[in-house]
């Protein structure tokens, strides 16, 4: 690659919401940070990032693509694209695609398609079964060979219920330093559940979908990462309850990681009292109480990371029934200032834990931290220039129609949210600026 | 009143007055012309995506005699069956001047969201949905309730203008999947009685102990201690006995020992206290036919009253205009 | 709905009018209807009612095999109007027919203020679907005029000319609370009569 690359000096950016500075942006790397106003800019394209935080780029460990199969809801374009603009730089795409991604055919796919449309760096997830039927056991090492380098592995939209094909993921997957990322749901407990089971579903006739559906794999399968000494990673947990037995999984040493949602940090089951089906999502938004704790799972570091669960559904699947639409949000547009609202703003995060939670944390877990195509790192001279600059004072009113995901099914609609992101940078090269994707051929040239 | 969705969004005097209304409509029911003009012009659609003759034909017979157009759109046979959407259907009736939409659907919710969604502008009347509600199920069965226990008792007629407080009622059976509980708890408890509920621990649903109403596991300690003067008894579904997403109880024998109405516990009742059923009825499992066919039983009168009822709903819903001008003469 | 007991606007009947002009209703009814045998009073309500009552009252003073609770009933015609759509949903009201029906007899409608002839339409519309009267005659209080339809009432208290901006109200003490009355009011100061 002998591109002729453009040098960027983001002038009076704080870094990770520090003192003000110049950060200049060459050869793909951060080749300087200087005292605000005192950068170089001749020859340089300049960013004026006044009052913007600058982050590393976001890392997002789980977001569904759609692609191949559902190419109407999203294309890995569409959603890479979409993620840019939400301040992304990597996203693990989820295997629930159709066909599954549980062959290195697929995954090798995926991951071609998001080279090619160059927004943000793709990262399939792989099947852990056969077309996610949780019976047996997908080539997990053909998927870790393949050219996708696979390192996360999830039925995700199914749980492992199999305690003792779960065991086997568990285990095989040491052998690549891989990592199961269950989707805990008991799927006995959760028989045509509708929604959080509690006094709302109770009161409206929504089948309910009880917390220790949840909360009894997340149980179980910290057990079984101990004893077979390997590493789970929780998605997208959404109850009180699940939060303490992550948090004493960890106090016992266990090597578990969770991750919760934007919409769980900020939405309750009380929504589906509209019968909007923009409000149906798996796992179900919870009560008030679980709000609280997922937030304070978060702030103490017993939650490690925030995952958007991106999940974009057509108007088709969402404008019908509560019992026949399709579960899911979107999320990647509206991720960092969910975060921001809900942990930033209320004085439980700093901007140097969002940086944690959102980019290095995340690309940690996902083993996408190191190498040329490094994410996660430090703001730091020397570090691949994949940054993303957020101006906290801004506030916007999100409307779906118009998000750059191709579905508009996000949960958010007509909400004022704070923080807007103004740039974003993979590798040193613009894939949004002032506030706008900017189209990969151009930035490319 | 421009829909009625569910019991709960009826204040008290909205619930008297369609009581009252119930009752004006009932008297016109005895006599040998039992049609109406009142309603003359106006389109009323039965929009029933889960089978239930029963309800619609009640329906019908309140839209017809009030001299309402009926159309009747059932899910076997029509587009609804072969995927259109809800609002597919819901434009379709919009573009054919429905002025009212009778709903029943399978999804918990439906006529919530055909009467907001801003895809129709009719009345929306929710004949059952899912497990949520089933209002004029409620209305009769209260309807029922004054009749007898204030009307007749009291000797004021009807028991116009009354409401049902102080009385008593337990409600028995699977309450856990059934919107005719909820939507009865909701109004029982706005008119004034008090409501126990009466079901084994697995059809409760999580959440009740916010309900207007008390919950017991046993019948005969009910029967005893609450006294009830209304016993209303809920169908329970056979396929919800064992297997599968079943097993809420172990055996229908079991069940009808704990839950069912049979002669020894009718023989308990107060000499005033009457036995409602929402109809149809499982003979043998939750109610023996010697409670069902007693003369406590008002379970054959609650399905004239559901006419009356249906029609003073489709009245209050129908006749008005929206707007409260030129009120003059 | 009781009206203002204190209403602003001109009385133009007192009690002993009403009195008057009921009794001498009475008395036209009993010889137009050659005695008061089959006679059947069926008021509208509201206060149709009262005044259908009140005239039972003077029919069995008149003729005293005339029993007034066996004779007098009450007609509810909301759900026969053909304005209903354009007005706020009104209550439906009761209708209460004498014991014996009214098949074959003399009904006389009592209403209190006759006007466009709308509610009498809808008065004849419900008593065809009740049964078939030998005679049906109308009898009011007051009548202001301003008919949209072919209707003329047999026996009237008071021929009140109005204006279509005016407002006649009665008021009786049975439904009111006050002294019987006749009041118009909205009586145009200037030009005519926006209320």
């Amino acid at each position: 690659m002998s591109q002729q690359s453009t040098t960027y000096v983001l002038r009076g950016a704080r870094p990770l919401g520090g003192e003000p500075a110049d950060v200049v942006l060459r050869d793909g790397v951060v080749a300087e940070i200087t005292a605000a106003g005192a950068a170089d800019t001749s020859g340089a394209e300049v960013v004026e990032a006044d009052g913007q935080v600058l982050l590393p780029g976001l890392v997002d460990l789980h977001t569904h693509l759609r692609e191949p199969g559902r190419e109407d809801a999203e294309t890995v374009a569409s959603g890479t694209r979409a993620a840019a603009a939400g301040g992304f730089t990597a996203v693990h795409a989820m295997a629930n695609t159709s066909p599954v991604a549980d062959t290195a055919g697929v995954v090798e796919q995926v991951h071609r398609l998001g080279q090619e449309a160059g927004w943000v760096d793709v990262h399939p997830v792989g099947a852990v079964t056969v077309g996610l039927d949780g019976e047996r056991l997908a080539e997990l090492g053909a998927m870790a060979d393949s050219a996708a380098h696979v390192r996360v592995f999830s039925d995700d939209g199914r749980c492992v219920a199999d305690p003792v094909l779960m065991r086997r993921a568990l285990e095989y997957v040491k052998a690549f330093d891989g990592v199961v990322a269950q989707h805990a749901q008991e799927p006995r407990l959760t028989e045509g559940a509708q929604m959080n089971e509690g006094v709302v579903s109770g009161e409206i006739g929504l089948t309910g979908w009880p917390a220790v559906a949840e909360e009894a794999i997340i149980a179980r399968d910290v057990l079984l990462a101990e004893h077979v000494g390997s590493r789970l990673h929780v998605c997208h947990l959404s109850t009180a309850g699940s939060v303490e037995i992550v948090r004493w999984a960890k106090s016992r040493g266990i090597d578990v990681t969770a991750e919760v949602t934007p919409h769980h940090l900020l939405l309750t089951d009380d929504l589906a009292r509209s019968y909007d089906p923009t409000f149906k999502v798996n796992p179900p938004l919870r009560t008030a109480a679980d709000v609280e704790a997922v937030r304070e799972g978060l702030a103490d570091g017993t939650i490690d990371i925030v995952a958007t669960d991106h999940a974009p559904h057509t108007r088709e699947d969402k404008d019908c029934e509560w019992g026949a639409a399709a579960f899911g949000m979107t999320g990647l547009e509206t991720a960092l200032s969910v975060v921001q609202e809900t942990m930033v703003d209320t004085g439980r995060l700093t901007w140097a834990d969002v940086a944690r939670v959102l980019s290095a944390a995340p690309a940690r877990i996902g083993r996408v931290d190191t190498g040329p195509a490094a994410q996660g790192r430090p703001v730091a001279v020397g570090e691949p220039a994949n940054l993303t600059l957020v101006d906290p004072a801004a506030r916007r009113t999100v409307d779906g129609a118009a998000q750059v995901t191709a579905s508009g099914n996000t949960p958010f609609r007509g909400r004022t949210l704070p923080g807007e992101v103004r740039a974003t940078f993979l590798r040193g090269r613009a894939t949004v600026l002032d506030g706008t994707p900017v189209a990969v051929g151009e930035a490319v040239r | 009143m421009k829909h009625l969705l569910s019991t709960a969004d009826l204040s008290k005097d909205e619930a008297v007055l369609l009581l009252d209304t119930a009752a004006q409509m009932a008297a016109t029911q005895s006599r040998e012309i039992k049609k109406l003009p009142t309603l003359r012009g106006r389109t009323v659609v039965n929009l029933f995506f889960e089978d239930s003759t029963r309800t619609r034909i009640s329906f019908e017979t309140a839209a017809k005699r009030l001299s309402a157009d009926v159309i009747n759109f059932s899910a076997k046979g029509s587009s609804v069956s072969k995927g259109e959407s809800l609002k597919d259907t819901a434009l379709t009736l919009h573009a054919m001047g429905a002025d009212a939409v009778v709903v029943r659907h399978w999804a918990s919710g439906a006529p919530y969201q055909l009467a907001h969604a801003g895809w129709l502008d009719a009345g929306v009347l929710n004949a059952g949905d899912g497990t949520h509600q089933h209002p004029t199920q409620a209305l009769l069965d209260a309807y029922t309730i004054r009749r007898h226990l204030v009307g007749l008792r009291g000797g004021a007629g009807e028991g116009v203008g009354a409401d049902l407080a102080g009385l008593k009622v337990a409600i028995v059976g699977d309450v856990l999947h059934s919107r005719v509980a909820r939507a009865n708890v909701a109004l029982l408890h706005t008119l004034g009685a008090e409501v126990t509920l009466v079901a084994p621990p697995t059809l409760v649903p999580v959440g009740v102990e916010t309900w207007p109403c008390a919950v017991s596991y046993h019948l005969d300690q009910t029967l005893a201690e609450f006294q009830p003067d209304a016993v209303m008894m809920l169908r329970v579904q056979r396929e919800r006995m064992s297997g599968g997403a079943g097993g809420f109880f172990p055996s229908p024998l079991e069940y009808t020992r704990y839950y069912g109405l049979d002669a020894r516990r009718l023989a308990r009742l107060a000499d005033h206290a009457i036995v409602l059923h929402p109809g149809p009825m499982n003979r043998g499992l939750e109610i023996s036919a010697e409670a069902a066919d007693s003369d406590r039983a008002v379970i054959v009168e609650q399905v004239a009253n559901g006419v009356a009822v249906r029609m003073a709903a489709l009245y209050l819903l129908m006749a008005g205009e929206d707007s409260a001008e030129g009120n003059d003469l | 709905m009781p009206a203002d007991p204190t209403p602003d606007g001109t009385t133009v009947l007192g009690a002993s009018d009403v009195s008057r002009a009921l009794t001498r209703i009475a008395h036209e009814i009993v010889e137009r209807a050659k005695g008061a045998d089959d006679v059947v009073l069926l008021g509208i309500p509201t206060r149709g009612v009262t005044l259908a009552h009140r005239l039972a009252e003077r029919l069995a003073g008149i003729e005293p095999a005339f029993d007034p609770a066996a004779s007098t009933g009450e007609l509810d015609v909301t759900m026969y109007r053909d304005d209903l759509r354009r007005q706020p949903t009104r209550a439906v009201g009761v209708t209460r027919l004498p014991q014996a029906g009214i098949e074959g007899r003399t009904v006389v409608l009592v209403d209190d203020v006759l006007y466009s002839g709308r509610t009498i339409r809808a008065a004849l519309d419900a008593l065809g679907d009740l049964g078939r009267p030998r005679a049906v005659r109308l009898a009011c209080l007051v009548d202001r005029g301003h008919r949209e339809l072919p209707i003329r009432p047999d026996f009237v208290g008071k021929n009140l000319p109005t204006s279509t901006s005016e407002r006649v109200r009665v008021l009786l003490s049975e439904v009111d609370g006050v002294e019987d009355a006749v009041v118009i009011s909205g009586r145009e100061h200037g030009e005519g009569g926006a209320r």
